[in-house]
């Protein structure tokens, strides 16, 4: 009888809050576009929690919301730490490197047409494999620390931004390097002044790709062996020990520290390329 | 008069997929300094690829073409001409002023200098207040007037245009097309023009030249009566109209070709 | 049999733009693969000679270069194995060996590729549902529709591990719990790219179809539906490279003894490099299968409705 009462229960918050939605989304207007995804997200949370307590879902398989914020109140010097270790050493050193390094090789490569057409359909290619499977062999090259991390990171984030950078140095008009040549503009002057501008929004677009690749893989090498610490690490033993409140507060934690850095990334874009027609208001 | 311009027997063959394209054929031109040329016939005629040579961007398969004198090369080392395109191409993270400055800075004139010709080129083109705007904030005539005093920022004695006014509507066209010709008088350069329109092509010249299609080739050269003096209804005039009359006569001719 | 059409000699069919294309598309990509492969030769000499040292000096030889290069390229389980010990390790498994044999990676990349199959089947079915929706209806398109793209944003794949193991709770174990995290890591990019293909058409196109007084059903069936299909199968490449990576981490944390992924964490817990090559390029293989048939049915069906002439 309680199990009916409390599905009844669900269905009517549900339902009152969907209409709530559907009433402010007839209206229009910037406040109702943050509101109507924020009330979304609140009746998600609000519904979860009333599931797990109204149905008695035991922690082990899914845990409250309620539960999951104390474990994120009650550990946060842990937190911190993990983060630190997987998302600024790890993450942050392999996706500077790696972005670097492909944006120099792009450059690089660039007054040869014929490496060009090699390195694109090989690169193209790349970009598609399961490169997280290289893991277990850079654990074991650079050992358990951070430094594995970065490095899985460095060929994970290498490609994709390898192929946009050279994509967008092919991106200026025939005239507008026309134009250059009128000028008698030598080569550097060209890249500079035109081709390097006039490819930052795909440089941009690869760089953004690659803030996930970069966290994921952070993440997901230190499966394959880490410190005591790190975000990947405690999301494992965690789930080992059925510490299931642990493990959302950890997956919180990585999904605000993704956000946060494609958030970041997405200004420096609107800085960087503010005359793109994309980003103009 | 010294010429300019002068080319000789010249010829251009592209390679394309399917087959060889003959897009300049015997052409041989002279154009002295201070005229206005217009070059005018129907696409695929070479009055475009005629400009690109004179301005080094192709290289004719055969004959001879110097400007001022050097090679078409040596001449756009030297920064001979300024030269504007169909379309603005104004780059869109630069505002106007420092677009305008952009050959200045390739062509490493100091940072006053710099300034000082963007601020004068802006005035003689009329966009002075809009010297901090971005080009997307801009309407296309604008945007086309800075392409011109862009190319005009580095005060080359040549100027090539191909087809600049083509993308604007023609109340725009008829009021560039004047000021043109008063920055034309006032600073007395050379002016190679490529344009398909009639009017335009008899309002601004003191030569026009007819091209024809397949291979591309000179069929007539009219020296304008004109005075250098042109009001806009200047074209209302018997003179003007017997002038445009000649040049759709040698487009007619080129035609029955094909 | 007269009527076989006649095949001709080998080569034979390369025209002049046959020609173009080895000279202009496969030169520079052979050059490249070759590059690569020297430079993992190298590596693996460089790599691999630590060890050769100090075996040498424990058993007190010398180490001349001959022996060098002899050693590091044939080592049981070198930091980096050379190409032609994984191509041999891959030939062993893959052709030498039946493929129902536990020991067959064939069989292990089939227990990845099954459940990457069933997943991606679901996700992108649901993913054209709701984008279905959230095109039609404002209230859904507002709520769910951020959320979908702030998806793509967070390392969702760390939620592989909590999957399988509480799905492995309520006894449910094998091919569907690692389904599940490649039917959610294929589900956002497709909804997002229908969402907008669905809006791909331009007002003029709609207005068009408004002029003729087309119903909404009509709409979508002759101009949403079609407009939306270079999106979608943009999308569905991203997808599948997504489940499959999918189900090879959906492998790791319970410690699978079957599957691509479970190669992968037993090689690397028993310093079987040369399994972890070999897995590791099964997976590359079967992911470039996987998105060579998306990438060619894109073409076929593109190609046939006009697109991209």
């Amino acid at each position: 009888m309680s199990g009916v009462f409390g599905l009844a229960l669900v269905l009517a918050v549900w339902g009152g809050l969907w209409a709530l939605n559907a009433w402010l989304a007839a209206r229009g207007g910037r406040a109702v576009r943050l509101a109507v995804p924020a009330i979304f997200g609140l009746t998600l949370l609000l519904l979860w929690e009333m599931v797990v307590r109204l149905f008695g879902v035991p922690g082990v398989i899914l845990p409250a919301p309620s539960a999951i914020a104390a474990a994120i109140g009650a550990n946060l010097p842990l937190l911190w730490g993990d983060l630190v270790q997987t998302f600024f050493k790890g993450a942050l050193t392999g996706y500077v490197l790696g972005c670097g390094a492909a944006v120099a090789v792009a450059v690089l490569i660039d007054r040869s047409p014929f490496l060009q057409r090699g390195l694109l359909p090989v690169g193209n290619f790349v970009a598609a494999l399961p490169i997280v499977g290289t893991a277990p062999i850079l654990v074991m090259w650079f050992g358990f620390d951070w430094q594995s991390k970065a490095a899985v990171v460095v060929v994970m984030v290498f490609f994709p931004v390898l192929v946009n950078t050279v994509a967008g140095l092919a991106a200026s008009g025939a005239m507008q390097r026309d134009l250059m040549r009128t000028y008698g503009a030598s080569y550097g002057q060209t890249l500079l002044k035109l081709r390097l501008p006039a490819a930052m929004p795909f440089v941009f677009n690869g760089l953004k790709i690659a803030t996930t690749l970069a966290l994921i893989g952070a993440i997901v090498a230190e499966f394959f062996g880490s410190p005591i610490r790190g975000m990947g690490f405690r999301i494992s033993t965690e789930v080992g020990r059925l510490a299931l409140d642990m493990v959302w507060a950890e997956i919180a934690v990585a999904a605000v520290a993704g956000s946060a850095f494609y958030g970041a990334l997405a200004l420096a874009e609107r800085r960087v390329t503010f005359w793109h027609p994309s980003q103009r208001k | 008069m010294s010429s300019v311009v002068s080319a000789k027997n010249l010829n251009l063959t592209f390679d394309t997929g399917d087959g060889q394209v003959q897009a300049l054929s015997c052409v041989t031109l002279d154009v002295a300094r201070g005229e206005f040329v217009s070059f005018i016939g129907p696409s695929g005629c070479g009055k475009t690829t005629f400009l690109r040579c004179v301005a080094a961007l192709e290289t004719p398969t055969s004959g001879t073409l110097s400007v001022n004198g050097m090679s078409a090369d040596e001449a756009r080392r030297a920064r001979a001409y300024g030269y504007v395109f169909q379309a603005a191409g104004l780059y869109p993270w630069r505002t106007i002023g420092r677009n305008v400055s952009l050959p200045l800075e390739i062509m490493g004139y100091p940072r006053e200098e710099q300034r000082r010709r963007v601020k004068d080129v802006l005035q003689l083109v009329d966009l002075a207040a809009f010297e901090g705007k971005y080009p997307w904030q801009l309407s296309g005539g604008m945007q086309q007037r800075a392409s011109i005093a862009r190319a005009l920022a580095f005060d080359a004695d040549l100027l090539l245009m191909d087809e600049p006014f083509g993308a604007l509507d023609e109340i725009v066209r008829d009021h560039l097309n004047e000021q043109l010709l008063s920055l034309w008088a006032r600073t007395e350069k050379t002016c190679l023009f490529v344009t398909h329109s009639i009017p335009e092509a008899v309002y601004l010249s003191t030569k026009i030249v007819v091209m024809s299609p397949r291979p591309g080739r000179i069929t007539d050269i009219i020296d304008s009566p004109l005075p250098r003096e042109r009001p806009l209804d200047i074209r209302d005039t018997a003179e003007f109209i017997e002038i445009a009359h000649r040049v759709r006569e040698g487009l007619r001719a080129g035609h029955s070709h094909d | 049999m007269s009527g076989a059409p006649n095949i001709a000699a080998p080569g034979a069919g390369i025209g002049r733009r046959g020609r173009l294309w080895v000279r202009a598309a496969l030169l520079p990509v052979l050059t490249v693969v070759a590059a690569l492969l020297l430079l993992w030769y190298a590596g693996a000499v460089w790599m691999n000679a630590q060890w050769t040292r100090d075996q040498a000096a424990r058993a007190g030889t010398e180490v001349t270069l001959p022996l060098l290069l002899q050693d590091t390229l044939s080592q049981e389980r070198p930091l980096l194995p050379a190409p032609h010990q994984v191509a041999a390790e891959l030939y062993d498994t893959v052709i030498a060996k039946a493929v129902t044999s536990k020991r067959s990676l064939v069989y292990h990349a089939w227990i990845t590729l099954s459940a990457t199959l069933l997943g991606f089947a679901i996700g992108t079915a649901l993913g054209i549902l709701l984008a279905v929706g959230i095109v039609h209806n404002r209230a859904m398109d507002m709520s769910v529709l951020p959320w979908a793209i702030a998806s793509q944003t967070i390392p969702i794949l760390a939620l592989a591990p909590m999957i399988i193991v509480v799905m492995n709770s309520v006894g449910v174990q094998g091919l569907l719990p690692k389904a599940v995290i490649s039917a959610y890591l294929s589900f956002f990019p497709v909804v997002v790219g229908m969402v907008s293909g669905l809006r791909a058409p331009d007002a003029m196109q709609m207005d068009l179809l408004k002029t003729y007084g087309a119903s909404r059903s009509q709409v979508f069936w002759r101009l949403r539906l079609p407009s939306s299909l270079p999106y979608l199968f943009a999308s569905l490449k991203v997808g599948i490279a997504a489940a499959l990576v999918g189900a090879i981490v959906g492998e790791l944390p319970t410690g699978a003894v079957r599957g691509l992924g479970a190669r992968l964490l037993s090689g690397s817990y028993y310093g079987q490099t040369v399994q972890i090559w070999a897995a590791l390029l099964m997976a590359a293989v079967c992911a470039a299968v996987l998105v060579g048939v998306v990438g060619l049915l894109q073409k076929v069906v593109l190609g046939r409705m006009g697109f991209g002439r």
